[in-house]
């Protein structure tokens, strides 16, 4: 039987369906989760906020927990307040404002009052990753489910920031994860182990003037894993995947003796694995794994 | 560069200001300078991120015109090393704040080329947005 989840996909998984929302929803329904959208839920915020006299940043996140108690409400999951999300900064911003206002009763008011046609957020919902919910079910279960071991594939882990920290938010230890490495084990790929895999890309510095400060963290994130052996990356983060894919352009015309390198969302290489290829969104990458995955004779 | 530091009537408030803006971070800085070595943009920075923390103890709010407050990605390296506790992230975020209150944007959303905001996903211009404008 299916295992309903409430799922806040966010902005990316839903513009960019092919690469992130359906690998995601459809590698969990293989899986046996089915991901329950939240309805009407709104933007995040993508970034948390981080000053104490902002309160105003902080409504969008709570009202999508507000949506989980109705969804509870209304028998769309049975009592299930672990609401999951894929994308590492949605999951970061919410669970800072989760945790703030959990800490934080007077705030809590304030917001609850604020937002007086909604019904007031109990601060009984807990945000967790995608990855939390397959080591809780346990990556030895996922590497049974796996129809399409990735035998000679390897892969480098690359978690970023928002996955990681702060401490009290990151689903491991900050500074030696390896909740993605089981991951990739379990896939049956081998894991290789990136030195750069949580120095930041330079996030939202990808618009405007600091374009140079991403593709430069691209070259030194991406170089550090063929250096130590990888075929391909994989990172849970969205704009973690934009700027170190659709970026290695801008990476190449300052460097250009640079090598690409495939970098997929961790769902894609999930549902190759889990045999839904044609699920997996292999097409939309900017830099295209499928030859490698070839190479390796993984792939017709 | 050897930099004067400049004290006025305002530095008091400026330091009680920030530190009221970021749950008390501001006193418990020891200038060791670990954020500074574990930053990953501190060479694209005018000053690094401990320099930050010290100037804003003294209250020079030359702080406030420096590149490197916009520079800081939020990747929070600085906040899981610091011995003392320290969140530099809120108080980078915090200097933001205090110039995007006064309705000076960091970023024209408007001078982006057409073609490069067609090609951005939602989540990059969204998070340059809560950075970079008020
Ligand atoms: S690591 Fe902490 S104590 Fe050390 S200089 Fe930076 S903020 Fe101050
Ligand atoms: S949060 Fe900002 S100052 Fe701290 S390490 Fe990251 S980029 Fe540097």
């Amino acid at each position: 039987m299916m295992k309903k989840f409430p799922y806040y996909p966010g902005c990316t998984l839903k513009q960019y369906p092919k690469k992130f929302g359906i690998p995601s929803e459809e590698s969990a329904r293989a899986l046996g989760l089915e991901m329950v959208e939240i309805p009407r839920w709104n933007c995040c915020g993508a970034v948390a906020s981080l000053t104490a006299d902002d309160m105003m940043h902080q409504v969008a996140p709570i009202r999508n927990l507000i949506r989980v108690q109705e969804m509870n409400d209304e028998g769309l999951v049975d009592n299930e307040y672990r609401l999951v999300v894929f994308c590492s900064m949605c999951f970061n911003t919410l669970k800072r404002a989760n945790m703030m206002v959990k800490e934080n009763e007077a705030a809590l008011n304030t917001i609850n009052e604020f937002m007086d046609r909604e019904q007031d957020y109990k601060a009984n919902v807990e945000v967790v990753h995608f990855l939390e919910i397959l080591r809780d079910m346990g990556f030895y279960r996922l590497e049974d489910m796996i129809k399409k071991p990735l035998k000679g594939l390897k892969i480098a882990p690359y978690y970023g920031c928002n996955l990681l920290r702060p401490k009290e938010v990151g689903i491991d230890n900050p500074e030696a994860p390896t909740i993605m490495e089981n991951f990739v084990e379990a896939l049956g790929a081998e894991v290789i182990d990136n030195p750069l895999k949580s120095l930041c890309c330079g996030s939202y510095h990808t618009v405007g003037g600091h374009k140079d400060i991403v593709a430069e963290r691209t070259y030194a994130i991406v170089n550090a894993a063929r250096k130590a052996g990888a075929d391909m990356m994989i990172t849970a983060c969205p704009l973690c995947a934009f700027n170190l894919d659709d970026r290695q352009a801008l990476t190449k015309e300052l460097h250009p003796e640079f090598q690409h390198m495939p970098v997929l969302y961790f769902t894609q290489i999930l549902a190759f694995a889990l045999g839904l290829e044609d699920k997996a969104g292999l097409e939309e990458n900017y830099v295209d794994a499928r030859p490698i995955l070839r190479e390796k004779g993984l792939m017709d | 560069m050897t930099r004067v530091v400049m004290l006025n009537d305002n530095s008091e408030a400026f330091t009680k200001k920030v530190n009221e803006m970021t749950n008390d971070m501001i006193t418990l800085c020891e200038q060791c300078g670990i954020c500074s070595t574990s930053c990953p943009v501190a060479e694209d920075m005018d000053i690094p991120p401990s320099e930050i923390m010290r100037l804003v103890q003294l209250g020079d709010e030359y702080v406030l015109e420096t590149k490197a407050i916009w520079v800081c990605a939020s990747c929070y390296t600085c906040t899981v090393r610091c011995p003392r506790g320290v969140d530099l992230s809120k108080v980078t975020e915090a200097l933001r704040q205090i110039n995007l209150r006064t309705n000076v944007n960091y970023l024209d959303i408007d001078n982006l080329d057409s073609e490069e905001v067609e090609e951005l996903p939602a989540i990059a211009l969204v998070s340059a947005m809560r950075k970079y404008t008020g």
